[in-house]
């Protein structure tokens, strides 16, 4: 559903801060696929997700998603096939307004948008159904500003308008990482329960070894701009943390130490 | 006797320039976006109407119209150098200002049009309604009644039509991109085009008002746009001081139009009590300087005293 061929991504070329990141990534994805991606920092993947994404291009290569080409596609063009949860959770949410009229401005994800008015009373009452899932009582406070809500609550409210109208691929950016460890583990169930719900495709980017192993039919590693490891089934339910170190070891050297990658 | 006179007068100088507040709102507040081509946009307005009317004879209402249209086209100038060309946000609207400065002393072929002896909106509504004499009121009195009159229902119009426009699928959308570019981009909007739409409907607002105010005061000048945005400004904070909380949106556009109003009246306070008229633009800024700069004295202020708190 996803193919990613050869992509090749330098930022600043020709300047001292010159950064390959990107050095020939391929990576394919099937349909339901929920796939956790982690890897030290610079490795590129945020920059890979970015891309998917349509915040900037690539040099050179290809992303085609459901036989579509969208390596090139606007990032507000293709919005209409993905749903997105950034790390920042103010980032997927406008803080000013109400939390009705964010879920509306999702629900409209993909489709024209005219002169009609921006949130219909049947709407409110699917927005009520879905808030309910989530369980944290935001199905009361449909008026509040979400600036108001804490970041767990914001990035619990991102999740369900990734997913209020289906994407085609969901992408989770660390989503979980400026949250306590406590809210990050709820906010992960969360995340699971909706991939399933709605059989959703979504690819995870995670610091946390235990998490990536623990979520997801599929694990990759990347390391400088390139998958490096890619366990899926089986020999990945029976995957360990130490695997994990000793793969990335192998392929990075003594550079682990320094890295904020978690181990647990 | 002479004080009540001068707010009258305020009164209905505060709901003629209603409007450009409420333009300068939709950049400032709604877009997030200081757009500094609103000096040039209310020039524009006023003098298109003045030259519709005195050189070509046109009907004062429908000059109304095109000085909005114009304004529209120099907001969409403006939006096209930010988010096409990458312009920063300010310089791209100092830019609209500088060329529309030109472009308003070509339109009007000198620095101003005089619309003495010339049929305005204002006459023509004044010219409707029976005698002053016969009314028992002074023809100034008259005259201010209908400024006044004219002035609240273009105001509330204009309010009406923001409060609808912002509430669509596609007004949501500008707010939204005020707010959050990534996150409305994300959702599949075309921010770009959101900020030109903002600005286009600001600026043909202001240009509106600046029509407006010509034919209300009987001339279009070439200068008459300068300080506008920080006149539109202290409309905006002094409505924002007064009402903390508006229980609704509608209720924040009208306490735009209260401080619009309470500006010109708090104007005419000083110049009664004596400040040179030259001191004017200065009074205005320092006001409007205090007014923006209150949210951060206040968290100083907490700041303080949770320090104190802390060492008690």
């Amino acid at each position: 559903m996803l193919k990613i061929t050869d992509l090749y991504k330098t930022f600043n070329p020709n300047t001292v801060n010159e950064k390959l990141v990107l050095k020939g990534l391929n990576l394919e994805l099937k349909d339901g696929d929920f796939v956790t991606v982690i890897g030290g920092n610079g490795a590129g993947k945020s920059t890979m997700l970015n891309m998917i994404a349509g915040v900037y291009f690539p040099d050179q290569g290809s992303i085609v998603l459901d036989g579509e080409d969208i390596t090139y596609l606007p990032e507000y063009k293709r919005a209409k096939y993905l749903g997105r949860v950034f790390q920042d959770p103010m980032m997927g949410t406008a803080s000013n307004m109400e939390i009705q009229e964010n879920l509306a401005l999702a629900y409209r994800r993909g489709k024209k948008r005219g002169l009609s008015w921006g949130i219909t009373k049947e709407e409110k009452e699917l927005y009520v159904e879905k808030l309910k899932v989530l369980d944290l009582g935001l199905e009361t406070r449909l008026t509040s500003k979400v600036g108001l809500l804490s970041g767990g609550q914001r990035q619990a409210l991102t999740l369900l308008m990734a997913a209020l109208r289906k994407p085609k691929l969901l992408l989770l950016d660390e989503h979980t990482a400026a949250l306590d460890p406590k809210t990050a583990d709820k906010v992960l169930e969360l995340s699971e329960q909706i991939i399933r719900d709605n059989a959703l495709t979504a690819l995870m980017i995670t610091h946390n070894m235990k998490n990536a192993i623990q979520y997801g039919n599929r694990l990759i590693m990347m390391y400088e701009g390139r998958v490096v490891y890619d366990v899926s089934g089986e020999e990945k339910r029976n995957l360990k943390v130490k695997d994990l170190l000793e793969k990335f070891q192998s392929v990075s050297g003594a550079e682990f130490a320094n890295d904020r990658m978690m181990l647990s | 006797m002479n004080i009540i006179m001068a707010m009258f007068g305020a009164v209905s100088q505060g709901l003629t320039w209603a409007i450009l507040a409420l333009g300068v709102y939709l950049t400032f507040r709604v877009l997030n976006f200081a757009d500094m081509s609103c000096e040039g946009s209310f020039a524009l307005g006023g003098s298109i109407s003045a030259v519709l009317i005195v050189k070509l004879g046109w009907n004062p209402f429908l000059t109304v119209i095109i000085a909005t249209l114009a304004g529209m086209i120099a907001g969409f100038i403006t939006g096209v150098l930010h988010t096409k060309l990458k312009i920063p946000a300010i310089l791209s609207g100092i830019l609209t200002m500088i060329g529309l400065y030109s472009i308003n002393l070509r339109i009007m072929g000198q620095a101003n049009t005089p619309l003495i002896g010339q049929r305005t909106m204002f006459s023509i509504v004044k010219d409707l309604l029976p005698e002053a004499s016969a009314l028992g009121m002074m023809d100034s009195t008259l005259q201010t009644w209908v400024t006044m009159g004219i002035g609240l229902v273009f105001t509330v119009v204009v309010i009406a039509l923001i409060y609808w426009y912002l509430g669509t699928e596609i007004g949501c959308c500008i707010r939204a991109t005020g707010n959050n570019e990534v996150m409305v981009r994300a959702q599949g909007v075309n921010t770009d085009s959101m900020k030109i739409l903002g600005l286009v409907i600001s600026n043909g607002l202001i240009a509106l008002s600046g029509a407006i105010v010509t034919q209300s005061q009987g001339y279009a000048d070439v200068k008459m746009g300068v300080g506008a945005i920080v006149i539109g400004l202290a409309s905006i904070v002094i409505g924002e001081v007064l009402f903390l909380r508006p229980w609704n949106f509608a209720f924040r556009l009208f306490s735009i139009m209260i401080g619009s109003i309470i500006y010109r009246m708090i104007i005419a306070v000083v110049l009664q009590m004596g400040l040179n008229t030259d001191d004017l633009k200065l009074f205005t800024a320092i006001v409007v300087a205090f007014a923006l700069s209150i949210p951060q004295l206040k968290k100083n202020r907490m700041t303080v005293r949770k320090g104190g708190n802390f060492n008690a």
